[in-house]
């Protein structure tokens, strides 16, 4: 499998997903944003997270528009799959690639923690190798994670299963982290083959650093 | 010339930030006479063109691609001088 891991002025998270898929046994290519087109054997493209632009303006807005973009569209709308973890989720709801918006955390702080995440749906390719309901254990750390999406647009999401994970408690009942409208940790779009999350997946791969339970959703790729 | 972007959150869509700005100030003692307060923010932008009309189509253009994000925000445009 051939991962293509995208890199920003402010990308922070580049290297811990390289390691992650290349020990799952992906080989890995980092790609500079000034680049006009993926690697031709491309099978999975990567946002990974950090403070593109720092930030500037809002998250992702001005990353949307760096020139390896326009290639990251033409292949998202050919079907090929694309991951945005953190900021890279917020570049695809900016780009237009995912529905919705992103706000500043309704606690208004900075939030750097593991937090439990429950599995909403398994009918797509990231999540796979999972089970409904699951409770996962990864890290979040993000400013602005406060999904926002209108009464019809979530309808939507809910409808066509695209509502992938959810913030909650160790149990498995729904908690609000950040404000997310329904608690969204993370959706994919209606196709299936694009996908964000705020949550880190990629630093949840190693008993020895606390968590491995990033390693199944990642895993989903391979199959 | 210049354009004034206000940007701001859409009316309906939470406005955190005005929220604990608007309870900072009633802990000040200003609680009487505050309504409500929203947070948003202000770009300027010089401009070489003299034409009010054909600038503000452009500026509208600026913030749909770039300078607002319509899923959440609002924006109004001022030109001056």
């Amino acid at each position: 499998m051939n991962v293509t891991v995208l890199q920003f002025p402010g990308t922070n998270c580049e290297y811990d997903t390289k390691y992650a898929f290349e020990k799952l046994g992906a080989t890995v290519t980092i790609v500079w944003h000034k680049d006009y087109e993926l690697p031709s054997n491309t099978d999975l493209v990567v946002i990974p997270g950090g403070f593109s632009y720092g930030d500037y303006l809002r998250s992702g807005a001005i990353a949307r528009f760096a020139n390896i973009m326009n290639a990251v569209q033409t292949f998202a709308a050919q079907g090929g799959k694309v991951l945005g973890i953190c900021n890279g989720f917020q570049i695809l709801l900016e780009a237009g690639l995912l529905p919705g918006a992103m706000k500043r955390n309704n606690t208004l702080h900075f939030i750097s923690k593991y937090h439990h995440l429950k599995v909403i749906n398994t009918d797509n390719t990231f999540l796979q190798l999972l089970n409904k309901d699951d409770v996962l254990n990864v890290p979040v750390a993000h400013h602005d994670g406060n999904y926002y999406i209108d009464d019809a647009g979530l309808k939507e999401l809910e409808n066509n299963g695209q509502i992938l994970l959810q913030y909650c408690d160790a149990q498995g009942n729904a908690k609000s982290l950040n404000g997310s409208v329904e608690h969204i940790a993370g959706i994919c779009n209606k196709d299936k083959n694009v996908f964000g999350l705020m949550p880190h997946p990629e630093r949840a791969i190693e008993t020895l650093l606390g968590c491995d339970d990033g390693v199944k959703m990642l895993q989903g790729f391979f199959k | 010339m210049k354009a004034i972007v206000n940007v701001a959150l859409k009316r309906g869509v939470l406005d955190d930030q005005g929220k604990a700005t608007h309870h900072a100030l009633d802990t000040l003692g200003f609680k009487e006479i505050i309504k409500d307060v929203r947070v948003g923010k202000q770009i300027v932008i010089e401009l070489t063109s003299n034409n009010q009309e054909d600038a503000r189509a452009e500026v509208k253009k600026m913030c749909e691609k770039l300078l607002a994000n319509t899923v959440i925000e609002d924006f109004d445009i001022e030109i001056v001088g």
